[in-house]
C-alpha cells in the first residue's frame, strides 16, 4: 500500500517527461492524479503556510494511502477538508509543546497524532493530555548534571561483551566473504587499529548501472586487482636470451575481460619493464620480458620471475576478491546489484563513476578518516559498533556509543582506546601510573618535572579523596554552626 | 561532624637532587654490618634505630613518636664512585645525543632555542599533547646536528649499550658516570626545558647517582619467623649488598688498585643500585635470593595488579564487610538482604545518641556484643572506645550514655547495606539492601535481583559493606537502593523483573482457563496482604467463581491502558485482536486485564516496553517494586497451589511425531549421500570461492541443521499447551524450541570452530569408522536424543563440541575483562556539567550536549525519550485496538 502511494507521488513529476502512458493504470491516473490533485490544494489552502511541514505531509500521504488506488476527486476534497481541519487542530494544541520539547521529537509526536486522530479521532482534551505527556516525559528524561555517563558508558559496553562469541567469522550475507565479528571485531575498533583483520567494501551502483548485471559485473572486473600470475599459465625463465617466457592463459584472459594488449600495456607501465616486454611473434599469448642488467645476476633472474608475476595487470590496490550480489532495493521496489568486496580501497573504489558514493561503505575507520575526514570517521565507529553489538543480539543505547567515538575522534584524530593512545595521554599521571607501564610513568612524570592537579576519578580514590562528579560535584555549602550564630554561610 | 579535612590540590613530580637527599637523611649509613652479636641494630648499619621504630612500644630516636606516629626517616648513603639511575637512562641517552660534547648546549642554534621556548610553555599547560610533540621534534633536531651550532665542535655518536652503558665511537669511547655527571650538569636549565625537562625539580645531573637515599624501616620491615629466626625484607638485602659493594670500591680507590679492578667494582656497584630499583631489567641478571626466589625490590612494589597501585591504592580492602555463600528467598522484599545474626554481630553501624534514639540505645549496650541487638563498642564524649566484651558493668554504662556518645550497635532490620557481586561489570553489581537479619549462615536474596547481579545459587558469594556515616548511608539510600537500579542505563528497560517460575506462575495464573474458588482467592490476597474489596465473581453459579486476570488486575492501578502481544503470540498462536481464540494479546483496560496472558514479554526482565517497563516508568520505581513484591508472591503461590513440576514423560515424544521425525532425519542422511557421491564424482558446483570439499561441508552442515529444525518442529508441534516444559519454553521462563528438540528429537550436528568434528585419526575422527568416511555419524552428527540416550560414539562427540564452549568462555572473559578496564579507564573522567555538555575534569568538552539530546537513557524506552506510542496508548487505550 504504502509503496504503491510512493511510486504515486513521485510519478506526477515524472509524468510529463514520459512519452506514451502505456499501462489502463496510467491512462486512469491521468484523469484525476491525487497527488497532483492534493498538492494543488495544498497551495490553493496555504497549508505550507499555516502548519509545520510534518503535519503537510502527512495529511498528503494520509489521503493518497486511501485514495491513491481510486482517484476521486470529490472524496478526496471532502476528506481533505477534513484532515486540514484535524492537522490544524492538533498543531494548535502541540504549539506549547514546541518551544520544550525539540524538534526531532515533535514532529515523529504530530505524525503519530494525525494519524491516529484520522482512525480514533481524538477530543481537544485527549491532545491536551497528550500534549502534557509528551513534554512531561520529556522533561523527566533529562539527564542529571553531574552524572557519570563516560563510567557508564564503559560500563554498558563492557558489560554485555562478555556474553558475545569469540571467534566467529561468519558470512557477511554470502558464504564466500569472511568478516571479523563479536568480541575480536569490538576490540579491534575500540583499539583503533590501523587495519581491520578483514577489510570489507559494500559497493553500491549508481541509479543507471544498478539493476544492470552486464555493467555490475564490468564495475567488479575493473575492481578485481588481478595480478600476471592470476592469468599466466606458465612462466619460465629463458638463460640464453635472458628473458623470461610468460604463456598467459586464454580462459583466465577473458574471464577477467583482459587482452594480450593489456597485458603488455600493464607491465609497460613499471618502470624498470619498459620497452623490454615482447609479443612472442609464432604465439600471441606467449611474452618475453627480458631481465634488466640489474636482475641479470643467475641468482636474481629468479627473483625477478617472481617480480613480474605479482605486477597489477589491473584493478584496485587492496582489493583482492569481488563478489556481486543481488540484493532487493525497497526504494526501487526490486532487485539491485551490490558488489561486496574482500580487501577496501575507498578513495579509489568511490572515484569510479559507476559507483554511487552516497552509499558505498567500507568497515576500514582508519581509511574513512583519510578519505572523508574525522567526522565522517566518528560516524563510522558508532556504526560499527552498534552494528558489532546488534548482530550479537545485544543491545546498548547510542548514546554510550556516541560518547565512545567521541572520546576517540575528540582530537582530530582517531585515537584508540588504552595505553597507546587516551589512557596513555591521560594528564594526570598517578591515573596513567595506575592503569598500566607504573614505573615508566612515574620516571618520565619525574624528569619533566610534571604536575598532577587531581581532578579525575583515579588520582583522587588514590590519595583518598572524593571525585568531584555525582554527589560531590556541589561546591556550595553551609555552616549550620554559622548560621545559627547569624553569620553568613560560606 | 569533624572539622574539615585538609584537601590535596596536587602532586608535583621531580628527582631528588644529592643535597637534597642528604639534608632529609637523619644519618649516613657507613657499614654493611646489620646486627651486633646480640642482635642488636648497628648504628650508620641498615637497620639504625634513628630510621624509625619497627617494634611497638619503642620511642623513635629521631622523632621520638612511638610506632603509629612516627613515619619513618630516611638515611643516606655516599656512593665512592657515581652510578647511573637505571630508570632515567632513556632521558640521559637523549640528552647526550641532543646536546654538545663540547659546550654542552643544546645543538639548536640559539635564535630557534628562544622561539621553541616560548611556544612551549604556551603549549604545556592548554595542549599537553602538542607540547610533548614538539620536545620530540626538538630531541631529534638537536640529536641530529654533526656540528654544534653554538661552539661549532665536530659531534660524535653516542650509542647506550644496554643496560646502562654510554659509548661516545670515534670520540672518548666509553662514558663513564662521573663524566657523563659533569657533561650533564653544564647544560644550561634554559636549553633543558625545550629538551622537555623541569631543570627546577629534575637537573639531569641528579639522574646520576653519587648519594642513594636509604629507605626507612617502616618500608622494609624485617619479620621473624616462627624458628625466632630474623628475616630481612628483600629491599635490605640489596642494600646491604649495595654497601658492600661501595665499601670495596672505596678501599680499591684508596689502595690505589689497578684500572681493571676498579672499574669491575664500579660495574658491580652500578649491577646493585640498579636491581635495587628495578629487578627485571632486559639484559641484567635478576638479583635473586639464597632460595632463587628474584627479589622484589622498588619497581616490583609498584607494578601490575597486586602492586602498590592497583593493589593497594586504586583497589583498596576494607572494614565493615562480610562474605558469604548466597541463597534464595522468595519472602523478602526486592530490597532486602537476609543477613545471618553472626554477620549481622559483628558489622556495626555507630549511631549518635540523641534524646529520640537514647532508650533504644541503652537496651543495646545492655545487651552487649553477645546478644542481638546488642553493640560492640561505645565511644564517649572524649573519643574514648569501650569495648563492650570488656566492660564489666554494662548496665551502669547504659546507665550514663547521653548525647554526645555514640554506639556502634549491631545491624538491625532495615538498616541500609551495600550489596555486591563480582566481577562488578556495571553500577547494578553493586546496589543498596535493606537488612533483614535472619536466621542461618548465608545471605539471602529476591530471585528478581538475579540478573543485575548476574547471580545464581550454585555456590556463588557475595560481599557486603555497611556505610559508616549519614552521608553515606543517605546516597546508599537514594540512589542505590534496588528499586533505584530497576531500569537500566545501558538500554532503558527494567534488568530487574521477572524470571523463571515468575514467568510460568503469571502465565498459569492468568490463564484463560483459571477458574478460583472463594477460598482460592482469598488464601491469594492474603499471601499478599490485600486489603481491599474482594471484585464481582466473574462467574455466579452454580458457585462463584473468579477468573485469574482478576486477581492479578487487582495489583494494577485503576488508570492503567496497556496492548501488547506476549511471548506466545507467536506462529498458530498469534493473536492480533481481543477476540482471538488463542488468548496472547495482553489487553489491560482501565487497570483490568480483558484478554491476554502475563509471560516474558509482560513482566520478564530485561524486557523493554513491557507492561512492568511502563509501570515503572509511570507510576514509579517504589510502585514497581511494590508491584514486584505483591506480584511474584502472588504467582508462586499460584504455583503452589497448582504444582508445576516436569516429568521424564513430558519430554517423550509421541510415538506418530518420532516417527515423522525420524523419517525426515533419514530423508537428510540420504540427501547427505546424495551431496558425497556428487562430490565423490566432480559433479558437486562449487560455491564461489571455496574449495570443492569446503563447499561438501557447507552444504551437509546445511542439510542437517534443516534436518534437525524440521524434525524438532514436527514434535514440538504434537506438544500440548498443558505440557509444563512446553510451557517454560513458550512463555519464556526458561529453556527454548532448540533444548526441548535436544531432550526428546535430535541432538544434531555437534561442532568445533564452526565445522562438523574431523580431527582426530587420519582420514577419521575415531577407529570405529572407514578411512575417509564423510557420512553424518561419522563426523560427529547425533542423531540420538537425551530422552532416548547417547551411543558412547556420540557422548565422545558432544564432548568433543561442549569443550569448544568452555574453553570459549574461559578465553572470552579475560578478553572483555581488558577490554572493559581500558573503556572504565579512558571514559572514567567524563561527566555532564550544568549546561548538559559533556566535559573532562579539565573543562575539555567532549559533546555539546550528552547524546545530542541530553537525554539519559536509563529513562527512556528503549532510547526513546519520549515514546508517543505509548503515550497514546495510555491516554485512549481503551479505545484502541492493535
Ligand atoms: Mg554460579
Ligand atoms: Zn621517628
Ligand atoms: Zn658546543
Amino acid at each position: 500500500m504504502s509503496e504503491k502511494s510512493e511510486k504515486s507521488s513521485t510519478s506526477g513529476k515524472r509524468h510529463s517527461r514520459r512519452k506514451k502512458p502505456s499501462s489502463v493504470e496510467e491512462v486512469r491516473r491521468a484523469v484525476v492524479e491525487p497527488g497532483e490533485l492534493v498538492d494543488r490544494l495544498i497551495e490553493e489552502q496555504g497549508l505550507r503556510q499555516r502548519l509545520p511541514p510534518v503535519l503537510v505531509s502527512s495529511v498528503r500521504s494520509l489521503i493518497l494511502k486511501k485514495y491513491g488506488a481510486r482517484p476521486d476527486e470529490l472524496e478526496i476534497r471532502r476528506e481533505f477538508e477534513i484532515l486540514a481541519k484535524v492537522a490544524q487542530r492538533i498543531h494548535a494544541a502541540m504549539e506549547p509543546a514546541q518551544k520544550i520539547v525539540p524538534k526531532a521529537i515533535v514532529d515523529e509526536v504530530l505524525f503519530k497524532l494525525m494519524d491516529t486522530a484520522y482512525r480514533y479521532s481524538l477530543t481537544d482534551e485527549e491532545i491536551a493530555r497528550i500534549r502534557e505527556d509528551v513534554v512531561q516525559s520529556y522533561l523527566r528524561a533529562l539527564v542529571e548534571p553531574g552524572e557519570p555517563v563516560g563510567t557508564v558508558a564503559a560500563q554498558s559496553i563492557g558489560e554485555p561483551s562478555t556474553q558475545m562469541t569469540l571467534r566467529t567469522f561468519h558470512f557477511a550475507g554470502v558464504r564466500e566473504l569472511n568478516v571479523t565479528l563479536g568480541l575480536p571485531r569490538l576490540i579491534e575498533l575500540v583499539d583503533a587499529k590501523q587495519k581491520p583483520e578483514t577489510p570489507i567494501m559494500e559497493i553500491y551502483l549508481t541509479e543507471e548501472h544498478k539493476h544492470d548485471l552486464k555493467a555490475a559485473l564490468e564495475v567488479a572486473r575493473r575492481l578485481e586487482h588481478t595480478s600476471l600470475e592470476a592469468v599466466t599459465a606458465s612462466a619460465e625463465v629463458d638463460l640464453i636470451t635472458e628473458s623470461v617466457i610468460v604463456r598467459l592463459d586464454k580462459d583466465m584472459l577473458e574471464d577477467k575481460g583482459l587482452t594480450v594488449e593489456d597485458v603488455v600495456n600493464a607491465l609497460s607501465r613499471e618502470r624498470s619493464l619498459a620497452g623490454r616486454v615482447r609479443v612472442d611473434e609464432s604465439d600471441p599469448l606467449v611474452l618475453a620480458v627480458e631481465v634488466p642488467k640489474a636482475y641479470s645476476h643467475i641468482t636474481k633472474i629468479l627473483r625477478f620471475r617472481e617480480l613480474i608475476l605479482k605486477t597489477r595487470i589491473k584493478g584496485v590496490r587492496g582489493i583482492r576478491k569481488v563478489i556481486l550480489q543481488r540484493r532487493y532495493d525497497p526504494s526501487a521496489g526490486k532487485h539491485e546489484y551490490v558488489l561486496l568486496t574482500e580487501g577496501s580501497n575507498l578513495a579509489e573504489v568511490l572515484a569510479l563513476p559507476q559507483v554511487d558514493h552516497r552509499r558505498t561503505r567500507t568497515n576500514d575507520v582508519h581509511e574513512i578518516e583519510r578519505v572523508l575526514g574525522i567526522e565522517a570517521a566518528r560516524q563510522a565507529l558508532i556504526n560499527e559498533i552498534m552494528n558489532t553489538l546488534r548482530e550479537q543480539g545485544l543491545e546498548v543505547d547510542v548514546r554510550h556509543v556516541m560518547l565512545v567515538a567521541d572520546l576517540m575522534t575528540w582530537s582530530g584524530i582517531v585515537r584508540q582506546i588504552g595505553r597507546h593512545g587516551i589512557v596513555g595521554e591521560k594528564r594526570s599521571v598517578l591515573a596513567r601510573a595506575a592503569f598500566e607501564i607504573t614505573a615508566k610513568q612515574l620516571f618520565d612524570a619525574s624528569a619533566s618535572g610534571e604536575f598532577d592537579s587531581l581532578r579525575g576519578v583515579t588520582e583522587n580514590l588514590v590519595i583518598g579523596q572524593l571525585m568531584p562528579f555525582g554527589t560531590s560535584m556541589v561546591e556550595l555549602k553551609t555552616s549550620p554552626q554559622q548560621l545559627a550564630r547569624g553569620g553568613d554561610a560560606k | 561532624m569533624s572539622k574539615p579535612e585538609k584537601v590535596v590540590k596536587g602532586v608535583k613530580f621531580g628527582v631528588l637532587s644529592p643535597e637534597m637527599i642528604r639534608r632529609m637523611s637523619v644519618t649516613a649509613i657507613v657499614t654493611p654490618e646489620v646486627y651486633d652479636e646480640n642482635g642488636i641494630p648497628i648504628e650508620g648499619g641498615v637497620m639504625d634505630p634513628r630510621l624509625g621504630v619497627i617494634e611497638p612500644g619503642q620511642r623513635c630516636a629521631t622523632c621520638g613518636n612511638t610506632l603509629a606516629q612516627c613515619p619513618g626517616h630516611f638515611g643516606h648513603l655516599e656512593l665512592a664512585k657515581p652510578v647511573i639511575h637505571i630508570g632515567y637512562v632513556k632521558h640521559i641517552y637523549m640528552l647526550l645525543k641532543a646536546t654538545c660534547r663540547s659546550c654542552n648546549r643544546v645543538k639548536i642554534p640559539e635564535e630557534d632555542v628562544v622561539k621553541y621556548r616560548d611556544l612551549y610553555r604556551r603549549l604545556r599547560e592548554r595542549w599537553p599533547q602538542l607540547a610533548s610533540s614538539m620536545v620530540e621534534f626538538i630531541r631529534q633536531r638537536a640529536s641530529k646536528a654533526l656540528e654544534c651550532p653554538h661552539c661549532k665542535a665536530r659531534q660524535f655518536r653516542v650509542r647506550l649499550e644496554k643496560p646502562a652503558t654510554f659509548i661516545e665511537e670515534g670520540g672518548r669511547g666509553k662514558l663513564y658516570p662521573d663524566v657523563i655527571k659533569q657533561w650533564l650538569s653544564n647544560i644550561p636549565s634554559s636549553d633543558l626545558e625545550v629538551l622537555g625537562l623541569d631543570p627546577e625539580v629534575a637537573r639531569p645531573e641528579w639522574m646520576i647517582i653519587n648519594v642513594l637515599p636509604i629507605p626507612p624501616i617502616a618500608v622494609r620491615p624485617s619479620i621473624v619467623l616462627e624458628t625466632g629466626m630474623r628475616a630481612e625484607d628483600d629491599l635490605t638485602h640489596k642494600l646491604v649488598d649495595i654497601i658492600r659493594a661501595n665499601e670495596k670500591l672505596k678501599e680499591a680507590l684508596n689502595s690505589g688498585a689497578p684500572e681493571i679492578i676498579v672499574e669491575d667494582l664500579w660495574e658491580l656497584l652500578q649491577y646493585h643500585v640498579m636491581t635495587f630499583i628495578d629487578n627485571e631489567l632486559p639484559g641484567v641478571p635478576v638479583a635473586k635470593r639464597r632460595s632463587g626466589m628474584p627479589l622484589k625490590t622498588l619497581a616490583q612494589r609498584l607494578k601490575g595488579k597486586e602492586g602498590r597501585f592497583r593493589g593497594n591504592l586504586s583497589g583498596k580492602r576494607v572494614d565493615f564487610s562480610a562474605r558469604t555463600v548466597i541463597s534464595p528467598d522468595p519472602n523478602l522484599d526486592v530490597n532486602e538482604v537476609g543477613v545471618p545474626y553472626e554477620v549481622a554481630m559483628t558489622l556495626t553501624v555507630p549511631e549518635h545518641v540523641t534524646p529520640w534514639n537514647i532508650d533504644r540505645m541503652r537496651e543495646y549496650v545492655l545487651n552487649g556484643p553477645y546478644k542481638w541487638p546488642g553493640a560492640n563498642y561505645v565511644v564517649d564524649p572524649s573519643g574514648r572506645r569501650l569495648d563492650l566484651r570488656y566492660v564489666k558493668d554494662r548496665k551502669a554504662l547504659a546507665e550514663g550514655l547521653k548525647p554526645g556518645y555514640v554506639v556502634e550497635r549491631h545491624l538491625v532490620n532495615g538498616d541500609v547495606v551495600l550489596f555486591n557481586r563480582q566481577p562488578s561489570l556495571h553500577r547494578m553489581s553493586i546496589m543498596a539492601h535493606r537488612v533483614r537479619v535472619l536466621p542461618g549462615k548465608t545471605f539471602r536474596l529476591h530471585l528478581a535481583v538475579c540478573p543485575p547481579y548476574n547471580a545464581d545459587f550454585d555456590g556463588d558469594e557475595m560481599n557486603l559493606h555497611v556505610p559508616q556515616t549519614v552521608e553515606a548511608r543517605a546516597e546508599a539510600e537514594e540512589l542505590l537502593l534496588v528499586e533505584k537500579q530497576i531500569l537500566s542505563p545501558r538500554y532503558g528497560g527494567p534488568i530487574i523483573g521477572g524470571i523463571q517460575d515468575y514467568i510460568s506462575g503469571g502465565y498459569l495464573l492468568t490463564l484463560k482457563t483459571t477458574i478460583l474458588t472463594k477460598d482460592q482467592v482469598s488464601d491469594l490476597l492474603a499471601t499478599i496482604d490485600y486489603s481491599g474489596e474482594i471484585p464481582e465473581p466473574a462467574i455466579l453459579s452454580p458457585v462463584e467463581a473468579w477468573t485469574g486476570k482478576q486477581v492479578f488486575s487487582l495489583l494494577l492501578p485503576e488508570d492503567f491502558n496497556f496492548i501488547g502481544e506476549t511471548k506466545l503470540s507467536s506462529g498458530s498462536l498469534k493473536c492480533t485482536s481481543e477476540e482471538c481464540f488463542w488468548d496472547t494479546l495482553l489487553i489491560v483496560k482501565k487497570g483490568k486485564i480483558l484478554a491476554g496472558t502475563v509471560d516474558k514479554t509482560v513482566i520478564g526482565s530485561q524486557q523493554p516496553k513491557s507492561l512492568m517497563h511502563y509501570l515503572i516508568m509511570e507510576k514509579g520505581v517504589k510502585f514497581g517494586a511494590e508491584f514486584m513484591n505483591k506480584a511474584f508472591k502472588l504467582f508462586l503461590r499460584y504455583i503452589e497451589m497448582v504444582g508445576l513440576t516436569m516429568t521424564l514423560d513430558d519430554i517423550g515424544p509421541k510415538r506418530s511425531a518420532l516417527e515423522s521425525a525420524v523419517k525426515v532425519i533419514k530423508n537428510s542422511y540420504s540427501e547427505v549421500d546424495k551431496l558425497i557421491e556428487m562430490y565423490r564424482a566432480g559433479q558437486l558446483e562449487p560455491v564461489p570461492g571455496r574449495t570443492l570439499s569446503e563447499t561438501l561441508e557447507i552444504r551437509i552442515l546445511d542439510v542437517l541443521a534443516r534436518a534437525r529444525d524440521e524434525s524438532g518442529a514436527t514434535v514440538v508441534e504434537y506438544m500440548s499447551l498443558a505440557n509444563p516444559v512446553y510451557v517454560m519454553a513458550r512463555t519464556g521462563a526458561r529453556g527454548s524450541g532448540l533444548n526441548i528438540t535436544q531432550m526428546s528429537v535430535v541432538l544434531g550436528q555437534q561442532s568445533v570452530r564452526g565445522e562438523r568434528i574431523w580431527r582426530g585419526y587420519r582420514g577419521r575422527v575415531l577407529p570405529h569408522y572407514r578411512h575417509g568416511d564423510l557420512s553424518p555419524e561419522a563426523r560427529g552428527f547425533v542423531a540420538s536424543s537425551f530422552y532416548k540416550g547417547l551411543s558412547p560414539l556420540e557422548v565422545f562427540f558432544h564432548a568433543a563440541g561442549g569443550r569448544e564452549g568452555l574453553v570459549d568462555t574461559a578465553v572470552r572473559t579475560s578478553q572483555s575483562g581488558y577490554m572493559q578496564r581500558r573503556l572504565i579507564n579512558a571514559l572514567q573522567d567524563l561527566y555532564v556539567e550544568y549546561d548538559m555538555s559533556v566535559r573532562s575534569p579539565y573543562g575539555e568538552l567532549v559533546q555539546f550536549r550528552y547524546g545530542e539530546d541530553s537525554v539519559d537513557p536509563r529513562k527512556t524506552a528503549f532510547g526513546k525519550a519520549v515514546d508517543i506510542d505509548r503515550i497514546i496508548v495510555k491516554n485512549m487505550g481503551w479505545r484502541m485496538s492493535l
